[in-house]
């Protein structure tokens, strides 16, 4: 019989999962890129990335506290976007696109690669950097919680920690997009032409978003690597494309969208693929393996990317007027 | 969950891994179920390290040899190492999968080699998590070549590469040039072609010439299907170009786990892929298939400009290239132009898949998301939406890659093309060959 | 149509703009915009070639031409939107060449574009307070601190406001733009140009599109422009507005400049003649042709 207390409880635990937050931040960059200034960026995980190997190899390398670490990540994605953006923010959206998407690979292959590897740990990646987060936390040893949500101290500091970065970010993001400033970048997604006749240096507010989304996706990425290791093969194309498949879930131009967006995304994925994998397990389904059960769940992300974007491209929240896109 | 490793005396055993080792591998790391997904409990615990390895011991007249060089590749990973100085190495693996192990003989000490030319193994995995992998090496003479020769062997790699890319390379360009897609589903249909192929050669046991034409035409029906079935529905309700790119994406990611779904994680060999190359010209030695391919890359390459050039249909895909509009205007039917640009992209892409598969080589359910990149820089490279530039950028592009591993290490053969692509749109945006009118 | 353009009254001409006979490239009395050499072709095609021009201020100038003459490439060149292969153009006596877009408007000169461009899923309000300059809350970091940039910000609605009253569109201004008629985004955006008190408005096409039943607001709107102090210069076709309002006309063909002058003598110009009618033999049949021969009708029927 299938235990559906604890598939219920995997997923529940998604809700305040470390690894949400981390993906609720990346895709609230990604709503400041795509939602709100209409720039493709699909290097989000190239920005990730260098959060967390900046992250890492300050604290490893360099003996880095902690705030320096963070500092260190922080100045890369900056250096980073201004590379991306700056061949490229004068050019068709679409050139963006390869170019960031591009960029992502290139950080993640020198990543890999055994060339550094006493540095970045090549394929098998780096740990044992999380003494400094560890050191800071106030909460006393022990366990603690109720149900599904019983953590130990630094799971519990790892998931406060995370969750209030994610809500310090979403409400500067609201405070940025009622702004007159938000308002240049939404006039820009519509048409940077008028707005670029209307005396703002287009240019230059694309590249502060890029830069400002970009450095979300870094803090993201530091925030996704306190329960784990840092794993180059973690950093693929397809982490963007999960993000996307969150911000389009909850709504591109919207700041709750992209957090409900990832609570959802990940309880439903944990509950699906908590649910077929034991109902193989049972017998349930005997034409299929338990390994066919975890490909089934990403075959449906994938038809869920698509059928959001061409039947509710608003996502849950977004406005049914305010439909995202650039065109 | 750790129960699901019963041993099953399926056909599918072999592929039957650990479902949360699956999951690792899938990038996505974060699911309850995987261990990798689960939270870390400690603080510096130990991170998901791999769980299986390969390890052995190198010694010659048994004295263990230090530094010597020994890689691990398959299912889409690769990893290196040195031999310690008691001769000792281990490699870990993500997946529970047969794997290539290579000794690098350069790294052998002079006068020495591994016998009977078995520098590469193949290696599986047993009940444990654990498989020794023992090189025997002998007395004898590496077959050295010196550099220009190697440049040699590089550039005809490259072209060979670089040939296959742009048969994908066109698809995508004249797909994005009749219809302003950015299609990332392309990938998806290079794999196909690769698997049709070895469905029919190696499951079914068709003859092989029945099996490429049945692969390649099965191509081009997933090309119509994808055009009927989709795109131009989507096109009719007037979607906008940046949400179709996303449709392709989720396409991209659907398609490729339904093919690994049912085709497994593991790579597989397309019939012939191991024959021995014993084609020599100057230094340069090449096997069968290496010529085959890239004689048929020719061959189809010169078929497609014929018909762009010269016949009607092709001159009418240019024009719907150029103003799809004004092509309408003036009597074409553009649907039908899209329709056909789709088979015979769809056609080209899965010929590429299947020359693809003998060139890496293997069969396995992410190889076209593996080019996709580079496709997609060829066909910036060349200038978006112009087919002829996509076959010069596919050129540079192989080349590039093949030859820059002669001072690029080979695991960062891909990084000097995507380099490229950046710094050609740094200076030249509308590409080697595009016009730059094009732009904006 | 043309009953629709007919004025309630006839409005005040501006004259004597110029010094000496009107010809191509004549010298103005206090010429706003200057070009000299301004050329600019596309793969081997040349799109502007104009020798010298010069735009008066304070009245409203009207570029004229048949279809490709290159006026809105010449707009476009004039605002930093296209960059010229050669040439020097100065704006108040500060020259504009290599000065990008953003920076042409800050200095003064605003344009509207042939296919509107109101930013649609803005609301009306919105693209209003848009248009206004040195705004405070517009830098990155002083925009999250709402107490820096409210007050200027509670003056640019009250400005934004009293325009779109004007304008006659202030019931929309909570409404997204993308529900505005045709019309009412070309009078949106020349409202929204209004929000940074430029010096000279450049409209391209004014009435495009519009309604007829909103020209004449939008003709006035245009008069109203002068009254203010400011200048204007419009790409348009239809004759009947340009004659109406238009204080002086320059006429494009091919790219460069072939006639100028007062609206009434120009349209007699064997130049202008010519210029239409060799538009109308050089190219194909189509329907652009048929609003040649229209306003050469026009002109003519006028002037009898």
């Amino acid at each position: 019989m299938i235990d559906f207390l604890a598939i219920l409880g995997n997923a529940a635990q998604q809700l305040i999962s470390p690894t949400t937050a981390a993906y609720a931040l990346a895709a609230l960059g990604l709503a400041i890129h795509f939602g709100y200034t209409g720039l493709l960026n699909f290097g989000q995980a190239g920005f990730m990335a260098l959060g967390a190997y900046g992250f890492a190899i300050s604290t490893l390398s360099f003996g880095f506290p902690v705030w320096a670490s963070v500092l260190v990540g922080i100045a890369a994605s900056i250096v980073f976007a201004l590379i991306l953006g700056i061949p490229t923010l004068r050019l068709r959206a679409d050139y963006l696109a390869i170019v960031t998407i591009a960029a992502a690979e290139i950080l993640r292959l020198i990543f890999t690669t055994n060339t550094f590897d006493e540095v970045t740990g090549s394929a098998s990646g780096l740990q044992g950097y999380k003494g400094g987060i560890a050191a800071l936390n106030p909460i006393p040893d022990g366990t603690y919680g109720f149900g599904p949500f019983t953590y130990n101290a630094y799971d519990w500091w790892i998931r406060i920690l995370g969750w209030t970065v994610v809500i310090l970010a979403a409400i500067f993001t609201w405070l940025l997009m009622r702004s007159p400033w938000g308002r240049v970048i939404k006039g820009i997604r519509e048409d940077e032409d008028a707005v670029r006749a209307l005396g703002k240096n287009v240019y230059s507010y694309k590249m502060q978003s890029l830069i400002l989304g970009g450095v979300f996706g870094t803090l993201a990425g530091m925030i996704f690597i306190l329960p784990r290791a840092v794993v180059p093969a973690n950093y693929q194309t397809s982490l963007t494309f999960f993000i996307y498949a969150i911000l389009l879930l909850g709504g591109a131009a919207t700041i709750l969208g992209p957090i409900v967006g990832a609570m959802i995304f990940w309880v439903l994925l944990s509950f699906f693929s908590g649910f077929v994998s034991r109902a193989v397990e049972a017998g349930w389904f005997p034409f299929m393996s338990p390994v066919q059960a975890g490909q089934l769940t990403f075959i449906l992300v994938g038809v869920g990317i698509m059928l959001l974007v061409v039947f509710r491209p608003q996502g849950i929240f977004g406005n049914k007027k305010e439909l995202a896109f650039v065109r | 969950m750790e129960s699901t490793q019963a041993v099953r005396p399926h056909s599918r055993g072999r592929w039957l891994i650990l479902l949360g080792l699956l999951l690792s591998a899938l990038t996505l790391s974060g699911i309850a179920a995987s261990p990798a997904m689960a939270d870390e409990g400690g603080t510096d615990g130990q991170a998901e390290e791999f769980e299986y390895f390969f390890s052995g011991n190198v010694k010659y007249n048994d004295e263990p040899l230090e530094g010597v060089s020994i890689s691990v590749s398959g299912g889409g990973f690769e990893a290196e190492t040195e031999t310690d100085e008691n001769g000792q190495w281990t490699l870990g693996v993500p997946e529970k999968e047969a794997y290539e192990l290579t000794l690098d003989e350069d790294t052998l000490p002079e006068g020495v080699i591994v016998e009977d030319g078995q520098s590469t193994i193949e290696a599986e995995f047993g009940l444990t998590n654990r498989k020794a992998v023992n090189f025997f090496l002998g007395e004898g003479q590496r077959v050295t070549t010196d550099y220009g020769a190697q440049v040699l062997i590089r550039v005809v790699n490259g072209l060979n590469f670089g040939l296959l890319l742009a048969l994908a390379a066109i698809g995508l360009s004249l797909i994005f040039g009749t219809t302003g897609l950015s299609n990332f589903a392309h990938a998806e249909m290079i794999t196909f072609g690769a698997l049709m192929m070895l469905t029919f050669s190696t499951t079914l046991a068709f003859p092989v010439w029945l099996a490429i034409i049945i692969a390649i035409a099965l191509s081009g029906g997933l090309g119509w299907a994808l055009d009927a079935g989709l795109w131009k529905p989507l096109r009719k309700r007037g979607v906008a170009l940046i949400p179709l790119m996303i449709v392709s994406i989720g396409l991209s990611l659907a398609l490729r786990y339904t093919f690994q779904f049912f085709y497994g994680g593991g790579t597989r060999q397309l019939p012939g892929a191991t024959i021995p190359s014993e084609i020599r010209l100057g230094p340069i030695l090449l096997s069968w298939i290496d010529v085959v391919s890239m004689a048929t890359s020719v061959v189809v390459l010169l078929a497609v400009a014929f018909f762009l050039l010269r016949t009607r249909i092709g001159k009418a895909t240019r024009a719907v290239s150029d103003n799809a509009p004004l092509a309408a205007a003036s009597g074409i039917d553009v649907d039908r132009v899209i329709r056909i640009v789709w088979i015979l992209g769809g056609a080209l892409a899965g010929l590429a898949g299947i020359l693809w598969a003998y060139f890496r080589p293997g069969v396995s359910w992410d190889m076209g998301f593996q080019i996709l990149l580079l496709v997609f820089a060829a066909v910036t490279l060349g200038g978006l939406g112009t087919a002829f530039g996509a076959l010069v950028g596919s050129l540079i592009v192989g080349l590039f890659i093949e030859v820059s591993t002669l001072w690029l290490p080979s695991d960062m053969k891909y990084v000097g093309a995507l380099l490229v692509l950046i710094l050609v749109l740094l200076f030249r945006p509308q590409g080697i060959l595009g016009r730059r009118e094009r732009i904006g | 149509m043309s009953d629709n353009v007919a004025p309630a009254s006839k409005p005040v001409k501006t004259t004597g703009l110029h010094i000496g006979d009107p010809a191509p490239g004549v010298k103005k009395v206090d010429p706003i915009i200057i070009a000299d050499g301004v050329k600019r072709t596309f793969g081997g095609l040349t799109a502007v070639d104009v020798a010298h021009v010069e735009i008066p201020r304070g009245a409203i100038t009207a570029l004229i031409g048949p279809n490709g003459a290159g006026k809105t490439t010449f707009f476009n060149l004039l605002t930093g939107f296209d960059k010229p292969d050669e040439g020097k153009w100065e704006f108040d006596g500060r020259s504009l060449a290599h000065v990008p877009a953003y920076r042409v408007a800050r200095m003064g000169l605003i344009r509207t574009f042939q296919l509107t461009k109101a930013l649609g899923l803005l609301t009306v309000l919105d693209n209003m307070k848009l248009g206004a300059k040195q705004q405070t809350g517009e830098n990155l970091f002083r925009s999250v601190l709402p107490f820096l940039w409210r007050k200027q910000e509670e003056e640019i609605e009250e400005k934004a406001k009293e325009i779109l009253t004007r304008f006659k569109l202030d019931a929309k201004q909570e409404d997204y733009a993308a529900s505005l008629s045709g019309g009412q985004r070309k009078l949106l955006e020349m409202a929204r140009a209004l929000m940074s008190d430029p010096t000279l408005v450049m409209l391209d096409e004014p009435m495009a599109g519009v309604n007829p039943a909103l020209t004449q607001s939008l003709l006035d709107h245009i008069l109203d422009l002068k009254s203010q102090g400011m200048t204007v210069l419009f790409v348009e076709h239809d004759m009947h507005m340009v004659r109406h309002i238009a204080d002086w006309v320059i006429v494009m063909a091919e790219g460069k400049i072939v006639a100028e002058g007062d609206p009434h003598e120009v349209m007699q110009d064997p130049a202008v003649i010519d210029a239409y009618l060799g538009a109308h033999h050089d190219t194909d049949l189509g329907d652009s042709d048929d609003e040649h021969v229209t306003a050469m009708k026009e002109l003519i029927d006028d002037e009898q």
